[in-house]
């Protein structure tokens, strides 16, 4: 699913935007817990969290995560958002809860991020 | 550091507590790895074991150190500690087991994984702690070019 497709979906804003919006992301995961992170996702992966903390930042520049949504609504912090821009990672604010923001791009075809 | 052209090697020391510099180490690890040219698979493998030693250095320990060797068919990292160390080890490597208190796991650590990730994505793994002293955590990440997808 594209980058274009994810921030209209989920009526989001992107606070910092280092690749294009016709970027193609191929699977996503949802979660608060950083070595859940590490452990399940794929490179390439989209995540979705509400732990909007520098860690959700750093933690998704380790796993080659190039676009992260922090839920609620919830705005980064300056360091946080210093960090995304330092990293390049892409970083989108949705109004959406973590639960709806899944059930929405879910509907619309992304699935999580396989097995081995 | 080493005469030899393909081997480069390096070290970063950690602070217990240091969550606002959480990761730097392995940020540094990951950047030479791009550097070098290292495939990428074996760059994410490095980059994740790495983190979470990192990370319970921060969460666990009082000061550590975090060593780095780049051959050209391997990676050999060791995180070593000083700090109260690990009782159980067998317990301490189960999936979801984590004494992390409250106000680290809302920086979204302490899901117990850590260890288990080092494993996931070590081809050698090994952990050494003595209560009251510190903890060593000792991997190796094989480089898998071309030819050895086929053990996937
Ligand atoms: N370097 C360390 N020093 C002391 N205790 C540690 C260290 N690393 C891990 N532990 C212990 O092992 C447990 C499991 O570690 P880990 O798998 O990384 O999960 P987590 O850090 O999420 O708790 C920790 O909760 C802690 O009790
Ligand atoms: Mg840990």
């Amino acid at each position: 699913m594209r980058l274009r497709q994810i921030r209209e979906l989920l009526d989001a804003v992107i606070v910092h935007q280092a690749i294009p919006e016709d970027t193609d992301l191929s699977w996503a995961i949802a979660t608060d817990l950083m070595s859940e992170v590490l452990y399940y996702s794929k490179d390439n992966s989209l995540l979705i969290t509400g732990l909007t903390r520098q860690q959700a930042i750093r933690t998704a520049h380790i796993a080659d995560i190039r676009v992260v949504v922090f839920t609620k609504g919830k705005e980064p912090d300056f360091q946080t958002l210093e960090l995304a821009k330092d990293k390049g990672v892409t970083l989108l604010i949705t109004p959406h809860c973590t639960f709806s923001a899944c059930g929405i791009l879910y509907e619309r075809g992304m699935r999580c991020c396989p097995d081995e | 550091m080493s005469s030899h052209r393909q081997i480069k090697e390096g070290s970063f020391h950690i602070l217990g507590g240091d969550f606002a510099n959480a990761g730097e180490a392995s940020t540094s690890i990951k950047r030479e790895l791009l550097e070098m040219g290292v495939e990428e698979d074996t760059i994410r493998r490095v980059s994740i074991a790495t983190f979470e030693a990192e990370m319970n250095i921060i969460i666990y320990a009082t000061a550590g150190i975090i060593r780095y060797t780049i051959t050209p068919e391997e990676v050999i990292i060791i995180a070593e500690d000083m700090g109260p160390g690990i009782e159980d080890i067998e317990l301490a490597m189960q999936e979801g087991y984590s004494t992390a208190p409250d106000w680290v796991r809302e920086m979204g650590w302490g899901a117990g994984m850590g260890l288990p990730n080092m494993k996931k994505n070590s081809d050698v793994f090994k952990i050494d702690s003595v209560v009251g002293e510190g903890t060593r955590v000792d991997m190796i990440i094989k480089r898998r070019r071309n030819e050895t997808e086929a053990d996937q």
